[in-house]
Protein backbone atom coordinates (compact mmCIF):
# COMPACT_ATOMS: atom_id res chain seq x y z
CA UNK A 1 0.00 0.00 0.00
CA UNK A 2 2.70 2.46 1.06
CA UNK A 3 5.00 1.54 -1.80
CA UNK A 4 2.27 1.70 -4.45
CA UNK A 5 1.24 5.08 -3.10
CA UNK A 6 4.70 6.41 -3.88
CA UNK A 7 5.26 4.22 -6.90
CA UNK A 8 2.37 5.47 -9.03
CA UNK A 9 3.17 9.21 -8.87
CA UNK A 10 6.87 8.44 -9.35
CA UNK A 11 6.03 6.47 -12.48
CA UNK A 12 3.90 9.32 -13.82
CA UNK A 13 6.77 11.73 -13.16
CA UNK A 14 9.25 9.54 -15.03
CA UNK A 15 6.90 9.14 -17.98
CA UNK A 16 6.39 12.92 -18.15
CA UNK A 17 10.14 13.52 -18.04
CA UNK A 18 10.75 11.04 -20.86
CA UNK A 19 8.00 12.61 -23.01
CA UNK A 20 9.47 16.05 -22.31
CA UNK A 21 12.98 14.93 -23.21
CA UNK A 22 11.86 13.29 -26.45
CA UNK A 23 9.67 16.25 -27.45
CA UNK A 24 12.44 18.80 -26.91
CA UNK A 25 14.92 16.72 -28.89
CA UNK A 26 12.49 15.70 -31.65
CA UNK A 27 11.21 19.25 -32.22
CA UNK A 28 14.71 20.75 -31.76
CA UNK A 29 13.51 23.38 -29.28
CA UNK A 30 16.31 25.88 -28.50
CA UNK A 31 17.70 25.37 -24.99
CA UNK A 32 17.03 28.99 -23.94
CA UNK A 33 13.31 28.50 -24.57
CA UNK A 34 12.76 25.07 -23.05
CA UNK A 35 15.68 22.98 -21.82
CA UNK A 36 15.28 19.21 -21.69
CA UNK A 37 15.41 17.40 -18.32
CA UNK A 38 18.91 16.17 -19.14
CA UNK A 39 20.07 19.74 -19.83
CA UNK A 40 18.58 20.85 -16.49
CA UNK A 41 20.42 18.06 -14.72
CA UNK A 42 23.63 19.00 -16.54
CA UNK A 43 23.32 22.62 -15.40
CA UNK A 44 22.89 21.39 -11.84
CA UNK A 45 25.97 19.22 -12.14
CA UNK A 46 28.09 22.07 -13.52
CA UNK A 47 27.04 24.56 -10.84
CA UNK A 48 26.73 22.17 -7.89
CA UNK A 49 29.55 23.84 -5.90
CA UNK A 50 28.12 27.30 -6.46
CA UNK A 51 24.49 26.56 -5.65
CA UNK A 52 25.18 25.35 -2.09
CA UNK A 53 25.89 28.91 -0.89
CA UNK A 54 22.54 30.12 -2.18
CA UNK A 55 20.64 27.18 -0.71
CA UNK A 56 22.35 27.79 2.65
CA UNK A 57 21.48 31.49 2.62
CA UNK A 58 17.83 30.83 1.76
CA UNK A 59 17.54 28.10 4.41
CA UNK A 60 19.00 30.42 7.05
CA UNK A 61 16.34 33.04 6.24
CA UNK A 62 13.66 30.34 6.32
CA UNK A 63 14.83 28.98 9.69
CA UNK A 64 14.86 32.38 11.40
CA UNK A 65 11.61 33.48 9.74
CA UNK A 66 9.72 30.31 10.71
CA UNK A 67 11.04 30.47 14.28
CA UNK A 68 9.86 34.07 14.62
CA UNK A 69 6.49 33.21 13.03
CA UNK A 70 5.94 30.26 15.39
CA UNK A 71 6.78 32.33 18.46
CA UNK A 72 4.66 35.30 17.40
CA UNK A 73 1.82 33.15 16.03
CA UNK A 74 1.44 31.10 19.20
CA UNK A 75 1.76 34.21 21.38
CA UNK A 76 -0.95 36.07 19.44
CA UNK A 77 -3.21 32.98 19.50
CA UNK A 78 -2.78 32.68 23.26
CA UNK A 79 -3.42 36.41 23.75
CA UNK A 80 -6.64 36.18 21.73
CA UNK A 81 -7.67 33.23 23.86
CA UNK A 82 -7.08 35.11 27.11
CA UNK A 83 -9.12 38.10 26.09
CA UNK A 84 -12.29 37.95 23.96
CA UNK A 85 -11.86 41.69 23.49
CA UNK A 86 -8.43 41.17 21.94
CA UNK A 87 -9.84 38.43 19.71
CA UNK A 88 -12.53 40.78 18.39
CA UNK A 89 -9.90 43.45 17.84
CA UNK A 90 -7.19 41.30 16.22
CA UNK A 91 -8.83 38.43 14.35
CA UNK A 92 -10.43 40.51 11.54
CA UNK A 93 -7.19 42.46 11.13
CA UNK A 94 -5.30 39.19 10.74
CA UNK A 95 -7.63 38.15 7.95
CA UNK A 96 -7.53 41.55 6.26
CA UNK A 97 -3.72 41.56 6.43
CA UNK A 98 -3.75 38.52 4.18
CA UNK A 99 -5.29 40.54 1.36
CA UNK A 100 -2.14 42.69 1.11
CA UNK A 101 0.17 41.13 -1.50
CA UNK A 102 3.42 40.49 0.33
CA UNK A 103 5.41 40.86 -2.88
CA UNK A 104 4.31 44.50 -2.91
CA UNK A 105 5.66 44.99 0.60
CA UNK A 106 9.07 43.51 -0.17
CA UNK A 107 10.49 46.66 -1.85
CA UNK A 108 9.24 48.73 1.11
CA UNK A 109 11.08 46.43 3.50
CA UNK A 110 14.27 47.00 1.49
CA UNK A 111 13.79 50.76 1.88
CA UNK A 112 13.32 50.40 5.63
CA UNK A 113 15.76 47.63 6.51
CA UNK A 114 18.37 47.68 3.73
CA UNK A 115 19.79 44.79 1.74
CA UNK A 116 20.75 42.56 4.68
CA UNK A 117 19.01 39.45 5.95
CA UNK A 118 16.36 41.35 7.97
CA UNK A 119 13.86 42.12 5.17
CA UNK A 120 14.03 38.49 3.91
CA UNK A 121 13.36 37.14 7.37
CA UNK A 122 10.44 39.54 7.72
CA UNK A 123 8.93 38.37 4.43
CA UNK A 124 9.24 34.71 5.52
CA UNK A 125 7.61 35.62 8.84
CA UNK A 126 4.76 37.42 7.05
CA UNK A 127 4.14 34.34 4.92
CA UNK A 128 4.21 31.92 7.87
CA UNK A 129 2.64 33.91 10.70
CA UNK A 130 -0.97 33.82 9.55
CA UNK A 131 -1.51 30.06 9.16
CA UNK A 132 0.18 29.40 12.50
CA UNK A 133 -1.68 32.12 14.44
CA UNK A 134 -5.11 31.31 13.00
CA UNK A 135 -4.79 27.54 13.29
CA UNK A 136 -3.45 27.67 16.84
CA UNK A 137 -6.20 30.09 17.80
CA UNK A 138 -8.84 27.73 16.37
CA UNK A 139 -7.18 24.86 18.21
CA UNK A 140 -7.37 26.67 21.52
CA UNK A 141 -11.07 27.41 20.95
CA UNK A 142 -11.70 23.75 20.20
CA UNK A 143 -10.85 22.51 23.71
CA UNK A 144 -13.63 20.28 25.02
CA UNK A 145 -15.35 22.23 27.82
CA UNK A 146 -16.22 18.93 29.52
CA UNK A 147 -12.55 18.04 29.86
CA UNK A 148 -11.82 21.45 31.39
CA UNK A 149 -14.72 20.86 33.81
CA UNK A 150 -13.31 17.48 34.72
CA UNK A 151 -9.95 19.08 35.53
CA UNK A 152 -11.61 21.82 37.57
CA UNK A 153 -13.59 19.23 39.53
CA UNK A 154 -10.28 17.57 40.36
CA UNK A 155 -8.99 20.87 41.72
CA UNK A 156 -6.60 21.59 38.83
CA UNK A 157 -5.06 25.05 38.57
CA UNK A 158 -5.24 27.10 35.37
CA UNK A 159 -1.56 26.51 34.52
CA UNK A 160 -2.20 22.76 34.89
CA UNK A 161 -5.25 23.00 32.63
CA UNK A 162 -3.19 24.84 30.02
CA UNK A 163 -0.29 22.44 30.12
CA UNK A 164 -2.26 19.21 30.32
CA UNK A 165 -5.38 20.02 28.26
CA UNK A 166 -5.37 23.14 26.16
CA UNK A 167 -1.93 22.91 24.59
CA UNK A 168 -2.13 19.18 23.73
CA UNK A 169 -5.66 19.71 22.37
CA UNK A 170 -4.43 22.54 20.13
CA UNK A 171 -1.49 20.43 18.91
CA UNK A 172 -3.06 19.00 15.75
CA UNK A 173 -4.28 22.46 14.71
CA UNK A 174 -0.88 24.01 15.36
CA UNK A 175 0.82 21.38 13.21
CA UNK A 176 -1.65 21.89 10.35
CA UNK A 177 -0.68 25.56 10.41
CA UNK A 178 3.00 24.75 10.65
CA UNK A 179 2.80 22.43 7.63
CA UNK A 180 1.24 25.19 5.54
CA UNK A 181 3.84 27.64 6.87
CA UNK A 182 6.72 25.29 6.10
CA UNK A 183 5.52 24.94 2.53
CA UNK A 184 5.19 28.72 2.06
CA UNK A 185 8.41 29.59 3.82
CA UNK A 186 10.86 28.91 0.97
CA UNK A 187 8.69 30.82 -1.48
CA UNK A 188 8.65 33.66 1.06
CA UNK A 189 12.43 33.76 1.25
CA UNK A 190 12.66 33.74 -2.56
CA UNK A 191 10.27 36.71 -2.75
CA UNK A 192 12.36 38.54 -0.17
CA UNK A 193 15.55 37.92 -2.11
CA UNK A 194 13.97 38.74 -5.44
CA UNK A 195 13.83 42.47 -4.75
CA UNK A 196 17.49 42.67 -3.79
CA UNK A 197 20.06 40.40 -2.20
CA UNK A 198 23.65 39.29 -2.46
CA UNK A 199 23.00 35.58 -2.02
CA UNK A 200 20.08 33.21 -2.02
CA UNK A 201 17.99 31.22 -4.47
CA UNK A 202 15.76 34.21 -5.27
CA UNK A 203 18.56 36.42 -6.52
CA UNK A 204 20.21 33.47 -8.28
CA UNK A 205 16.95 32.78 -10.10
CA UNK A 206 16.77 36.44 -11.16
CA UNK A 207 20.38 36.47 -12.42
CA UNK A 208 19.99 33.25 -14.39
CA UNK A 209 16.80 34.39 -16.08
CA UNK A 210 18.41 37.76 -16.95
CA UNK A 211 21.26 35.82 -18.59
CA UNK A 212 18.80 33.55 -20.46
CA UNK A 213 20.30 30.51 -18.71
CA UNK A 214 16.91 28.85 -18.81
CA UNK A 215 18.22 25.46 -17.73
CA UNK A 216 19.56 27.04 -14.52
CA UNK A 217 16.22 28.76 -13.94
CA UNK A 218 14.45 25.39 -14.14
CA UNK A 219 17.05 23.84 -11.86
CA UNK A 220 16.58 26.57 -9.25
CA UNK A 221 12.81 26.16 -9.38
CA UNK A 222 13.24 22.42 -8.85
CA UNK A 223 15.51 23.04 -5.85
CA UNK A 224 12.99 25.49 -4.35
CA UNK A 225 10.17 22.97 -4.56
CA UNK A 226 12.39 20.18 -3.31
CA UNK A 227 13.31 22.27 -0.26
CA UNK A 228 9.62 23.00 0.39
CA UNK A 229 8.80 19.31 0.19
CA UNK A 230 11.65 18.41 2.55
CA UNK A 231 10.48 21.03 5.06
CA UNK A 232 6.93 19.76 4.85
CA UNK A 233 8.06 16.19 5.44
CA UNK A 234 10.23 17.29 8.36
CA UNK A 235 7.23 18.87 10.06
CA UNK A 236 5.23 15.74 9.30
CA UNK A 237 7.85 13.49 10.91
CA UNK A 238 8.10 15.72 14.00
CA UNK A 239 4.30 15.75 14.23
CA UNK A 240 4.14 11.96 14.21
CA UNK A 241 6.82 11.85 16.87
CA UNK A 242 5.10 14.30 19.17
CA UNK A 243 1.50 13.21 18.61
CA UNK A 244 1.47 9.45 17.98
CA UNK A 245 -2.02 9.33 19.50
CA UNK A 246 -3.39 11.61 16.78
CA UNK A 247 -2.28 9.28 13.99
CA UNK A 248 -3.43 6.21 15.91
CA UNK A 249 -6.84 7.87 16.25
CA UNK A 250 -7.06 8.69 12.55
CA UNK A 251 -6.07 5.21 11.44
CA UNK A 252 -8.71 3.86 13.85
CA UNK A 253 -11.52 5.68 12.02
CA UNK B 1 -23.89 8.26 59.54
CA UNK B 2 -24.55 10.98 57.01
CA UNK B 3 -21.46 11.59 54.91
CA UNK B 4 -22.96 14.07 52.47
CA UNK B 5 -25.83 16.40 53.21
CA UNK B 6 -27.47 18.60 50.62
CA UNK B 7 -29.69 21.24 52.22
CA UNK B 8 -32.30 23.30 50.36
CA UNK B 9 -30.08 23.69 47.30
CA UNK B 10 -31.34 25.96 44.51
CA UNK B 11 -29.80 27.15 41.28
CA UNK B 12 -31.13 29.24 38.37
CA UNK B 13 -29.50 30.22 35.13
CA UNK B 14 -30.02 33.26 32.94
CA UNK B 15 -31.58 36.54 33.96
CA UNK B 16 -30.04 39.94 33.63
CA UNK B 17 -26.28 40.16 33.65
CA UNK B 18 -25.84 36.51 32.80
CA UNK B 19 -24.73 37.22 29.26
CA UNK B 20 -27.50 35.11 27.83
CA UNK B 21 -29.26 38.13 26.50
CA UNK B 22 -32.87 37.05 26.54
CA UNK B 23 -33.18 37.71 30.27
CA UNK B 24 -35.29 34.60 30.85
CA UNK B 25 -34.56 32.84 34.13
CA UNK B 26 -34.38 29.06 34.06
CA UNK B 27 -34.70 27.34 37.39
CA UNK B 28 -32.55 24.21 37.18
CA UNK B 29 -32.58 22.94 40.74
CA UNK B 30 -35.15 24.04 43.32
CA UNK B 31 -34.96 23.39 47.03
CA UNK B 32 -33.26 20.00 46.86
CA UNK B 33 -32.55 18.31 50.18
CA UNK B 34 -31.14 14.83 50.66
CA UNK B 35 -28.42 12.98 52.48
CA UNK B 36 -26.17 10.09 51.63
CA UNK B 37 -24.73 7.74 54.23
CA UNK B 38 -21.19 6.44 53.93
CA UNK B 39 -21.10 3.56 51.48
CA UNK B 40 -24.58 4.25 50.16
CA UNK B 41 -25.47 4.01 46.47
CA UNK B 42 -27.94 6.76 45.61
CA UNK B 43 -29.39 6.84 42.12
CA UNK B 44 -31.14 9.89 40.74
CA UNK B 45 -33.71 9.56 38.00
CA UNK B 46 -35.71 12.20 36.25
CA UNK B 47 -36.76 13.46 32.83
CA UNK B 48 -34.02 15.01 30.70
CA UNK B 49 -33.43 18.67 31.42
CA UNK B 50 -34.68 18.35 35.00
CA UNK B 51 -31.49 19.65 36.54
CA UNK B 52 -29.89 16.34 37.56
CA UNK B 53 -26.62 17.23 35.91
CA UNK B 54 -26.71 20.70 37.45
CA UNK B 55 -26.98 19.09 40.88
CA UNK B 56 -23.81 17.11 40.27
CA UNK B 57 -22.02 20.17 38.89
CA UNK B 58 -22.98 22.07 42.06
CA UNK B 59 -21.56 19.26 44.19
CA UNK B 60 -18.38 18.96 42.10
CA UNK B 61 -17.64 22.68 42.53
CA UNK B 62 -18.29 23.64 38.90
CA UNK B 63 -21.26 25.86 39.78
CA UNK B 64 -22.22 27.95 42.79
CA UNK B 65 -25.73 27.51 44.25
CA UNK B 66 -28.00 30.52 44.61
CA UNK B 67 -28.99 29.27 48.04
CA UNK B 68 -28.66 26.21 50.21
CA UNK B 69 -25.70 24.33 51.60
CA UNK B 70 -23.52 21.36 50.72
CA UNK B 71 -22.17 19.67 53.85
CA UNK B 72 -19.45 17.02 53.66
CA UNK B 73 -18.51 15.11 56.82
CA UNK B 74 -20.28 17.72 58.93
CA UNK B 75 -18.43 20.67 57.35
CA UNK B 76 -20.23 23.04 54.99
CA UNK B 77 -18.30 23.69 51.78
CA UNK B 78 -19.54 27.12 50.76
CA UNK B 79 -16.98 27.97 48.08
CA UNK B 80 -16.79 26.09 44.78
CA UNK B 81 -13.03 25.93 45.25
CA UNK B 82 -13.46 24.00 48.52
CA UNK B 83 -15.53 21.34 46.77
CA UNK B 84 -13.13 20.86 43.87
CA UNK B 85 -10.94 17.84 44.40
CA UNK B 86 -13.25 16.43 47.10
CA UNK B 87 -15.52 14.37 44.85
CA UNK B 88 -14.84 11.95 42.05
CA UNK B 89 -16.88 13.56 39.28
CA UNK B 90 -17.46 11.81 35.99
CA UNK B 91 -19.10 14.06 33.36
CA UNK B 92 -21.73 12.73 31.03
CA UNK B 93 -19.66 13.02 27.87
CA UNK B 94 -16.60 10.94 27.19
CA UNK B 95 -13.65 12.82 28.63
CA UNK B 96 -10.70 10.48 28.27
CA UNK B 97 -7.74 12.51 27.06
CA UNK B 98 -6.94 11.23 23.55
CA UNK B 99 -3.25 12.15 23.92
CA UNK B 100 -2.73 9.97 26.97
CA UNK B 101 -2.56 6.20 27.17
CA UNK B 102 -5.13 4.39 29.29
CA UNK B 103 -2.71 4.19 32.22
CA UNK B 104 -1.79 7.89 32.04
CA UNK B 105 -5.48 8.75 31.80
CA UNK B 106 -6.58 6.85 34.87
CA UNK B 107 -3.89 8.33 37.14
CA UNK B 108 -4.96 11.89 36.30
CA UNK B 109 -6.64 12.60 39.65
CA UNK B 110 -3.69 11.33 41.66
CA UNK B 111 -1.31 13.28 39.44
CA UNK B 112 -3.24 16.54 39.89
CA UNK B 113 -3.40 15.97 43.63
CA UNK B 114 0.38 16.17 43.54
CA UNK B 115 1.33 12.62 44.45
CA UNK B 116 4.13 10.56 42.96
CA UNK B 117 3.33 9.48 39.42
CA UNK B 118 5.08 6.16 39.82
CA UNK B 119 3.06 5.27 42.93
CA UNK B 120 -0.10 6.32 41.13
CA UNK B 121 0.75 4.06 38.18
CA UNK B 122 1.39 1.17 40.56
CA UNK B 123 -1.94 1.69 42.28
CA UNK B 124 -3.70 1.88 38.92
CA UNK B 125 -1.99 -1.23 37.54
CA UNK B 126 -3.36 -3.28 40.43
CA UNK B 127 -6.91 -2.21 39.61
CA UNK B 128 -6.69 -2.66 35.82
CA UNK B 129 -7.76 -6.34 35.84
CA UNK B 130 -10.82 -5.57 37.97
CA UNK B 131 -11.83 -2.91 35.46
CA UNK B 132 -11.24 -5.25 32.51
CA UNK B 133 -8.37 -3.16 31.18
CA UNK B 134 -5.48 -5.51 31.74
CA UNK B 135 -3.12 -5.43 28.77
CA UNK B 136 -4.54 -2.11 27.58
CA UNK B 137 -2.52 0.20 29.82
CA UNK B 138 -0.41 1.43 26.88
CA UNK B 139 -3.34 1.66 24.43
CA UNK B 140 -4.72 4.99 23.22
CA UNK B 141 -8.35 5.60 24.20
CA UNK B 142 -9.34 5.62 20.52
CA UNK B 143 -8.45 1.92 20.36
CA UNK B 144 -10.98 0.99 23.08
CA UNK B 145 -14.61 -0.05 22.71
CA UNK B 146 -17.34 2.12 24.20
CA UNK B 147 -17.70 -0.11 27.25
CA UNK B 148 -13.96 -0.13 27.89
CA UNK B 149 -13.75 3.63 27.60
CA UNK B 150 -16.43 3.99 30.25
CA UNK B 151 -14.65 1.49 32.51
CA UNK B 152 -11.42 3.46 32.05
CA UNK B 153 -13.24 6.69 32.91
CA UNK B 154 -14.75 4.97 35.96
CA UNK B 155 -11.35 3.75 37.10
CA UNK B 156 -10.03 7.29 36.77
CA UNK B 157 -12.95 8.50 38.90
CA UNK B 158 -12.40 5.72 41.48
CA UNK B 159 -8.73 6.63 41.80
CA UNK B 160 -9.41 10.37 41.96
CA UNK B 161 -11.78 10.30 44.91
CA UNK B 162 -11.38 9.10 48.43
CA UNK B 163 -15.00 8.41 49.09
CA UNK B 164 -17.75 10.04 47.06
CA UNK B 165 -18.29 9.39 43.35
CA UNK B 166 -20.60 11.57 41.28
CA UNK B 167 -21.46 9.71 38.09
CA UNK B 168 -23.49 11.49 35.42
CA UNK B 169 -25.18 8.87 33.23
CA UNK B 170 -22.01 6.81 32.90
CA UNK B 171 -23.73 4.13 30.82
CA UNK B 172 -26.10 6.45 28.95
CA UNK B 173 -24.30 6.36 25.61
CA UNK B 174 -23.80 2.57 25.52
CA UNK B 175 -25.89 0.02 23.68
CA UNK B 176 -28.43 -1.89 25.79
CA UNK B 177 -26.42 -5.12 26.04
CA UNK B 178 -23.12 -3.47 26.99
CA UNK B 179 -25.01 -1.40 29.50
CA UNK B 180 -26.42 -4.49 31.22
CA UNK B 181 -23.00 -6.11 31.35
CA UNK B 182 -21.55 -2.97 32.92
CA UNK B 183 -24.39 -2.70 35.44
CA UNK B 184 -23.65 -6.20 36.69
CA UNK B 185 -19.95 -5.44 36.71
CA UNK B 186 -20.48 -2.23 38.71
CA UNK B 187 -22.57 -4.10 41.29
CA UNK B 188 -19.67 -6.53 41.66
CA UNK B 189 -17.00 -3.84 41.89
CA UNK B 190 -19.03 -1.90 44.38
CA UNK B 191 -18.94 -4.64 47.01
CA UNK B 192 -15.14 -4.49 46.94
CA UNK B 193 -14.89 -0.78 47.79
CA UNK B 194 -16.40 1.41 50.44
CA UNK B 195 -17.41 4.14 48.04
CA UNK B 196 -20.44 6.37 48.34
CA UNK B 197 -21.97 6.82 44.91
CA UNK B 198 -24.40 9.37 43.51
CA UNK B 199 -25.44 8.02 40.14
CA UNK B 200 -27.60 9.81 37.58
CA UNK B 201 -29.56 7.88 35.01
CA UNK B 202 -32.63 8.20 32.82
CA UNK B 203 -33.22 4.44 32.89
CA UNK B 204 -35.66 3.35 35.63
CA UNK B 205 -34.48 -0.27 35.64
CA UNK B 206 -30.90 0.87 36.05
CA UNK B 207 -31.80 3.22 38.90
CA UNK B 208 -33.67 0.49 40.80
CA UNK B 209 -31.18 -2.27 40.08
CA UNK B 210 -28.10 -0.36 41.22
CA UNK B 211 -29.38 1.92 43.97
CA UNK B 212 -29.86 1.50 47.69
CA UNK B 213 -32.06 4.57 47.32
CA UNK B 214 -33.63 6.22 44.32
CA UNK B 215 -34.36 9.93 44.22
CA UNK B 216 -37.07 10.67 41.67
CA UNK B 217 -36.77 14.20 40.24
CA UNK B 218 -39.69 16.20 38.91
CA UNK B 219 -39.47 17.99 35.55
CA UNK B 220 -37.78 21.40 35.54
CA UNK B 221 -37.21 22.90 37.99
CA UNK B 222 -35.70 19.78 39.50
CA UNK B 223 -37.21 18.91 42.86
CA UNK B 224 -37.16 15.61 44.66
CA UNK B 225 -40.59 14.10 44.01
CA UNK B 226 -39.88 10.88 45.89
CA UNK B 227 -37.11 9.27 47.91
CA UNK B 228 -37.52 5.51 47.56
CA UNK B 229 -35.58 3.00 49.61
CA UNK B 230 -34.71 -0.03 47.46
CA UNK B 231 -34.76 -2.99 49.84
CA UNK B 232 -34.12 -5.62 47.18
CA UNK B 233 -31.67 -8.23 48.46
CA UNK B 234 -28.05 -8.42 47.27
CA UNK B 235 -26.53 -9.84 45.18
CA UNK B 236 -28.76 -8.49 42.47
CA UNK B 237 -28.48 -10.17 39.11
CA UNK B 238 -30.11 -10.38 35.72
CA UNK B 239 -33.18 -11.99 37.33
CA UNK B 240 -33.77 -9.20 39.84
CA UNK B 241 -35.63 -7.07 37.33
CA UNK B 242 -38.18 -9.84 36.89
CA UNK B 243 -39.11 -10.19 40.56
CA UNK B 244 -42.37 -8.98 42.07
CA UNK B 245 -40.63 -6.63 44.52
CA UNK B 246 -38.83 -4.97 41.64
CA UNK B 247 -42.01 -4.50 39.67
CA UNK B 248 -43.76 -2.93 42.64
CA UNK B 249 -40.92 -0.44 43.10
CA UNK B 250 -40.90 0.34 39.41
CA UNK B 251 -44.62 1.05 39.47
CA UNK B 252 -44.13 3.43 42.38
CA UNK B 253 -41.20 5.20 40.66
CA UNK B 254 -43.21 5.57 37.44
CA UNK B 255 -46.12 7.05 39.37
CA UNK B 256 -43.80 9.71 40.84
CA UNK B 257 -42.22 10.45 37.46
CA UNK B 258 -45.69 11.31 36.10
CA UNK B 259 -44.66 10.56 32.53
Amino acid sequence: MRTTRLFVPALVLIVLAVVWELAVRGLAVPVWILPSPSAIWQSFWETRDLIGVHVGQTLLEVAIGVAVAVTAGVAVAAAMDFSPWLRRAIYPLLVISQTVPIIALAPLLIIWFGFGIAPKVIVVTLFCFFPIAVNTSDGLTATEPDIVDLFRSMGATWPQIWRKVRLPAAGPYFFSGLKIAATYSVAGAVVGEWVGAKQGLGIYLLRMSAAFKTASVFMTIAIISLLSIVLFLTVFVVERRIMPWYFAERSEQ
Amino acid sequence: MTLLAVEALSKSFGGRGSGRGDGAVVEAVADVTFGAAAGEFVTIIGPSGCGKSTLLRLLAGLEQPDSGRIVLEGRPLAQARERQGRFGYMPQRDTLLPWRTVLENVILGLELAGGSREEAREEARQLLPLFGLEGFEEAWPSALSGGMRQRAALLRTFLAADDILLLDEPFGALDALTRRVLQQWLLGVRTRFQKTIVFITHDIDEALLLGDRVLVFSPRPGRIAADLAIDLPHPRGEETVLEAGFTALKRSALAHLKL
